[in-house]
Formats: C-alpha cells, structure tokens, sequence
C-alpha cells in the first residue's frame, strides 16, 4: 500500500509541474530569432546590454526560417511565446496575431521624445509591421514591429564579365538587358541567374515588371478581381519571361534552384546578371571576395509607370503582448535600433541597417542598395494582397512558361481559373 | 478471507496494474491518439493556424475530390513506387543473391550497399544535384554526368534532367531508388541466410538446375520477405518528400510533386492548415488501405 501512496503521489507531482504558471516579471527577457548569420553579433550586443543596464538579455536561435515560423506558430497555439519574437509570415497573420492580444503596440514607445525613435528608422521598414486605419484586417491602427534591418531586391551584374563581353555600362532599359544577354552569351557566358525555385522571388521579380507595365492602381484591382489575369497587361508581364526564355537568358535549371545555389553561381562568376537582396552582399563577399559587381534596378520594359522594387524590413521583431517584461523588451529593441548598434550590426553583417543615421559606416555597395528604397514597395506594405492559392498558380504558371510547357495566354487563363475558384468559394 | 477483502485485494490488484501502465497508456494517448483525432478535426475546419477557426464540414473534402493537382501528386508518387518495386528491389535481389554466395569482399560489398540507406535524404540530394548540374563553366559541364556523357563521346545524351518534366520525376525516381534499395538488399541478404542449406542440396540431388532450384526453392522460400519488402517499399516511396525538397526545390512546377508536397504547401504556402489536414487524412487512408491489401496478398501468398 505504501508503494501505491508512493506512485499516487509522483504522478500527482508530474501533473502539477505540467501545469503552467501565470509568468512574473523578471530581470530577464527572452528573444527568439531565426538569423544564423546574425546571432554573434546579436549574442555579443546582448552582452553589452546587459552590461550597461543590468537586464539579461536571453538570445536563442531557432533555424531555418520555416522551421522557425512553424514553432512561432506552435508557440503562439501553446501560449509560450518568449518576450520578443518574429512573425515571418503573411500580414494576414501577423494580423491574427495582434487580434489574439500576442503583439504589443508600439505606437505610444514610437512616438514619445517627439517621434525620435520612429523618425530614426525607415518609413517603408517601419511600414512592414504598421497597420493603417481602415485596414482590410481590421487591426486597431499602429506600429506592431521594430525593424532591425532593411533589405530590398534588385539586379547584380558582374563588372568583369560585362567587360568580357564588350558592354561597358549597365542596361538602362529591357531591350538593352536583352542585348547585353545576347552578347554574354556570344562569348560563352550565361546572362542571367536566379534562385526561382523559391517561388517567393519570382513572385517579386514578375511583381516588378508588373508595377512598370499597368501600375500599383490595376494591379491592386486585380487583387479586388476587379480586372482579370487575362488583361492584355497581364499578358505582357507574362510574356516577359516567354522572350528571355526565347532569347537563352536564362541559367540552365533556373526554374528548380534554390538562390543559395544561384547565389553560389554568381559569386563564382558562371552568370554574368543575378538577381537577388541585399544580404547577398555579405553571401558573394564569404564566396568570392575579390567578386567586383555593381547593383541595378531591373531595367524597365515601359515607361508607362515607375518600376518598383520590393524593399522593406528584412527582420523585424515584435514584443509579445502577454509578456510581463513589455517595458524592458521595447528598452532593448530601442536600444538595439539605435546608431551605435545599427552601425555594429551593419558593419559585422554586411545588412542594410534600418537605422538611417548608420547608413554613413556602411560599404560603397549597401549604400547603392539603400538608393532603391526611394523606389520600393511590398505586399506587406499594400492595401491588400492576392490570395495565396492564386499566388501560388500566378508564380508556378510562370515556371511552366519559363521550362516551355506553357504560352503566357494559357497561363493567364489558368491563373484566372484559380482567381474565380477562390471567389466563387468566398476566400476572397 | 472475507467476500469484502477479496475485493479490496482485487481492487489493489488492479489499480496498481492499471497505474503501472498508466505512463505509457499517457504518452500514447497523448503523442498518437491526440494529434490523430485532432488531424481529424481540423479537416472539418478553415483555418490558418492562427485565430478563429471556422466550421466547414465536409467542403475540404469536396475540394480535395476536384483537385487535379493533388490526384497527380499521388500518381507521382506511386510512379516513384513502381520504379521502386521494379528497379530498386530487383537490383536489391540480385546483389542480395550475389553477396550469399561465397565470394570474395563480400563483407565489403555489404558495407557499400549499406551506404546510401544510411546518409541523409537532404545529402543524397545534395550530392546527385551536382552530379545532375547542367550548367557549364568556361565550356566545360559542372554536373558529373553531363561530363562524364561529354567526355566519353554521346554529347548528344547531355541533358537538364531535373529541369526537363519528361525527366525529371524519373530521375528523382532513380535517385530515390539508389537511396532505397541497401535497405531491401539486407532484409532479403537476411531472408536468404535463413533458406535451410539441405533444401538446396534435396534439390541437386534431384537433378534440379540453378534456374530450377531458383524458381522451386530460393523464391518461395523468400516470398513471406519480399513481401514484407514490397510492403516497406510502397510505404516509404509514396511518403518521399525530403529528397523532393532537397534536389527541385518547391518542385519543377507541379511536375514533381507529390503528397506530401502538397500538404506541405498547404500549410506553409497558403496557410490552409484544414485543408492540409483533410489531405493528410485522405493520404492516411490511401496508405492504410496500400498496406491492408499487401497484407491480405502477403497471406494468401503464404497459404499457397
């Protein structure tokens, strides 16, 4: 009988320590990140921190990134969120997670001293995590994020394989793209590489065409279905890939390569074009130091409206809004957003800080970067995006175009097909 | 004893048992049956992971039934499993024969065969994806086999294998085949050990030839492990995944996706984690009812 007490009271022990506590404020704040390339620094400016004003700053990594987004997801599910944390995913679910009361406003921490920390940072990486009133989501208004840095996507070029091939200055326009193409390939070079087996990136390259032919006004129409996929603008955008396809600019597999890969080939001088964001400075530099490259814009196709590129918070972090340390985790991201640490930050990791002030310690190379962000945009930033599942037909479709299993006709009408399946099943 | 102290006995008997097994009964209950009634349940629900979660009934399962692209992902994974059950486990056969035999390195040739079943799906990848590079470089194939084709005479054999839909589901098939097969050679390595050594020598006493004694002894004597092999094979092949993700990426458009792609994107790409839910349900019952069939042939099979 007394093993039976025995056993009866170790189990009753096991439920007990299950059992969660509320948590209490503490002199310590957890963050969880997912930037590999970033945790030294971030581990040592903790250190810092905690030197200067006594908080313990507890940094843990947590990698990839989708594995990352996965556990936010199941901690958020859990209620086991640390105190700082990033939402990697869409704006429609960081939106769920602020109207489940686990993001705090910013707002108020953003505009005391006169706005001075808001002011500090990037406008467009401020926006990526801002809610606007009237919002499609229906957030209350505000700052949800503090970014930590910028990125923006745009177009590489190699200086010594351009010179290879007689091209003396970058293209300004497509059809000087598509020359300068020709010409590479004349002396054996391949024109163009880019990782679109990650559909994301395809997705903002065909996005930045897209702005340029038809504007920010159709295309958002589009999204309302207000205009259809088999708008002859459409069509052109399409048939953008369909001519360089047809013209051999294109790497061999582009459609199947992961940009780690494609970011290796233009490193290692195999393509003379990339395109890629800006974290690819600090990339190509570990490849190939001695890589001597510029950065573009994607070269227009139209001059109907601006071309624009996407560009806005490469990481942003969040506070939980059940934290019992709220105050001492907004004090740290201050912190970790200001001058100093930004030019700390910028000048281990070679990323855009998102601090503008820093801007002034950061490489020839970032600075022309950070010149895109006048022209940028982002789906985080819209007024409202397309529905994953047409996302998902508009970018594969684009592959098919891309491998020539399929005309830029056939693909608008399929891309169509999954816009009217969507509404008609009232997702949109 | 009484009446009534027997059954206090009993009783103790009995929660003690029952308390002894109760840790285990937990974890099961908690890790298997949970998650698997709560798969069910979301399958029911339009959900994004996150925030209110809406009853649908049975419209993911409505949807599913029309989705054209998740029926192709299950006919490509059973064409990865029919190269499986054809290619690799005839290879791994006929090195399982060999290596029975008393020949030299055996030992060796064993190891090797064991090699692939034990790296890394996302190594395999990695590796043929070199080996698989299309790309040149100062006129001069990257990849392994474009070179290697190049070098011995058949440039016209050069080709994007995984870039190209007519070759890539089966290079991904090979691949997975090559990655597949030690697995099948030491369950049947183990299977023919077993086979009694007097039935081979009953049968040259009877005057039976090799391809006899193959066909009368060594094959039915082996079928009960075959088909534990075909049954490994199928449910392992149609679950093929890592592989996919580490040599095509998010797939060469829809041209290599299978199940398990396909609930993958449900839930990372669109945030459709009912949906996803409901194909995970549908894939379950495609696997269970693989699995029952193979097994009532498995017994029939022995019966005979």
């Amino acid at each position: 009988m007394r093993n039976l007490g025995i056993i009866c009271f170790s189990l009753i022990l096991i439920v007990l320590a299950g059992c969660s506590q509320p948590p209490k404020p503490s002199n310590k704040i957890i963050l969880w990140h997912w930037m590999t390339d970033r945790n030294d620094t971030f581990q040592k400016l903790a250190q810092e921190y905690q030197q200067q004003t006594g908080v313990e700053v507890n940094i843990q990594l947590f990698a990839p990134s989708d594995a990352y987004s996965q556990k936010v997801i199941a901690a958020a599910q859990a209620n086991v969120l640390p105190d700082i944390y990033g939402v990697l995913d869409k704006k429609s679910i960081v939106a769920d997670f602020i109207k489940a009361g686990l993001v705090t406003d910013l707002t108020g921490a953003m505009d005391a001293d006169g706005g001075q920390w808001k002011n500090s940072l990037f406008d467009k990486a401020l926006a990526d995590k801002s809610f606007e009133a009237g919002n499609i989501y229906g957030v209350t208004p505000g700052i949800y994020g503090v970014p930590i840095d910028v990125t923006n996507e745009q177009m590489l070029y190699n200086k010594r394989l351009l010179a290879k091939a007689g091209i003396k200055t970058p293209p300004q326009t497509f059809d000087e793209f598509v020359r300068d193409a020709q010409a590479l390939k004349r002396v054996g070079i391949t024109p163009f590489v880019s990782g679109w087996g990650e559909l994301w990136l395809l997705d903002c390259f065909a996005s930045n065409y897209a702005f340029n032919i038809m504007g920010e006004d159709k295309i958002f129409a589009t999204f309302r279905g207000q205009v259809k996929y088999t708008d002859p603008d459409w069509i052109k955008v399409f048939s953008i890939f369909a001519q360089l396809r047809d013209k051999g600019v294109f790497i061999d597999g582009i459609v199947t390569k992961g940009n780690k890969y494609a970011e290796q080939d233009f490193a290692l001088e195999r393509a003379a074009f990339a395109f890629n964001g800006s974290w690819c400075v600090n990339v190509y530099h570990d490849m190939n130091p001695n890589l001597d490259y510029g950065v573009i814009p994607p070269p227009p196709i139209s001059t109907a409206y601006p071309l624009k590129i996407w560009g806005s918070a490469g990481s942003s972090f969040v506070v939980n809004g059940q934290s019992p340390n709220k105050d001492k985790a907004i004090a740290f991201l201050k912190w970790l957003t200001a001058q100093d640490q930004q030019v700390v930050l910028a000048r281990e990791t070679n990323n855009l800080p998102s601090n503008k002030q820093a801007l002034v310690d950061v490489s020839p190379i970032l600075k022309d970067f950070a010149k895109g962000m006048d022209q940028s945009t982002h789906p985080n930033i819209w007024p409202l995006n397309e529905d994953p599942s047409v996302s998902e037909a508009f970018d594969k479709g684009i592959q098919d175009i891309i491998i020539g299993d399929k005309t830029p006709l056939q693909v608008a009408q399929e891309v169509q097909q999954a816009k009217d399946l969507q509404r008609s099943r009232g997702s949109i | 004893m009484d009446q009534k102290a027997k059954a206090a006995a009993l009783f103790k008997d009995n929660l003690q048992n029952f308390l002894f097994v109760l840790p285990a009964f937990s974890i099961f209950c908690i890790f298997y049956i949970y998650p698997f009634y709560k798969m069910i349940n979301l399958s029911f629900y339009d959900w994004r992971g996150i925030g209110p979660m809406h009853f649908i009934g049975f419209s993911n399962y409505q949807e599913l039934m029309g989705d054209r692209l998740w029926w192709n992902s299950i006919g490509h994974a059973g064409y990865i499993t029919l190269i499986a059950l054809t290619f690799q486990n005839a290879l791994a056969f006929a090195l399982a024969l060999a290596c029975d035999r008393e020949i030299r390195m055996k030992r060796f040739y064993r190891l090797v065969f064991f090699i692939p079943p034990v790296l890394s799906e996302v190594v395999v990848g990695l590796i043929w994806n070199w080996i698989l590079n299309p790309e040149t470089q100062n006129g001069q194939y990257i990849g392994l086999l474009n070179h290697f084709l190049y070098a011995s005479g058949f440039p016209q054999l050069v080709h994007n294998w995984l870039g190209d839909p007519k070759t890539a589901l089966t290079t991904i098939a090979i691949v997975n085949s090559w990655k597949g097969f030690g697995w099948g050679f030491i369950i049947m390595l183990a299977g023919l050990q077993t086979i009694d050594k007097q039935l081979y020598e009953a049968a040259k006493i009877d005057g039976a030839g090799a391809w006899k004694t193959f066909t009368n002894v060594t094959i039915p004597m082996m079928l009960p492990v075959i088909l534990v092999v075909v049954i490994l094979t199928i449910l392992g092949c149609m679950q093929v995944f890592v592989l996919i993700l580490a040599m095509v990426n998010e797939g060469l458009v829809h041209h290599t996706d299978v199940p398990v792609t396909r609930i993958f994107s449900a839930m990372q790409n669109t945030n459709r984690f009912g949906y996803a839910c409901a194909q995970a349900v549908i894939f379950g019952m495609i696997l269970v009812s693989v699995s029952f069939i193979s097994k009532k042939l498995s017994d029939k099979a022995k019966q005979v």
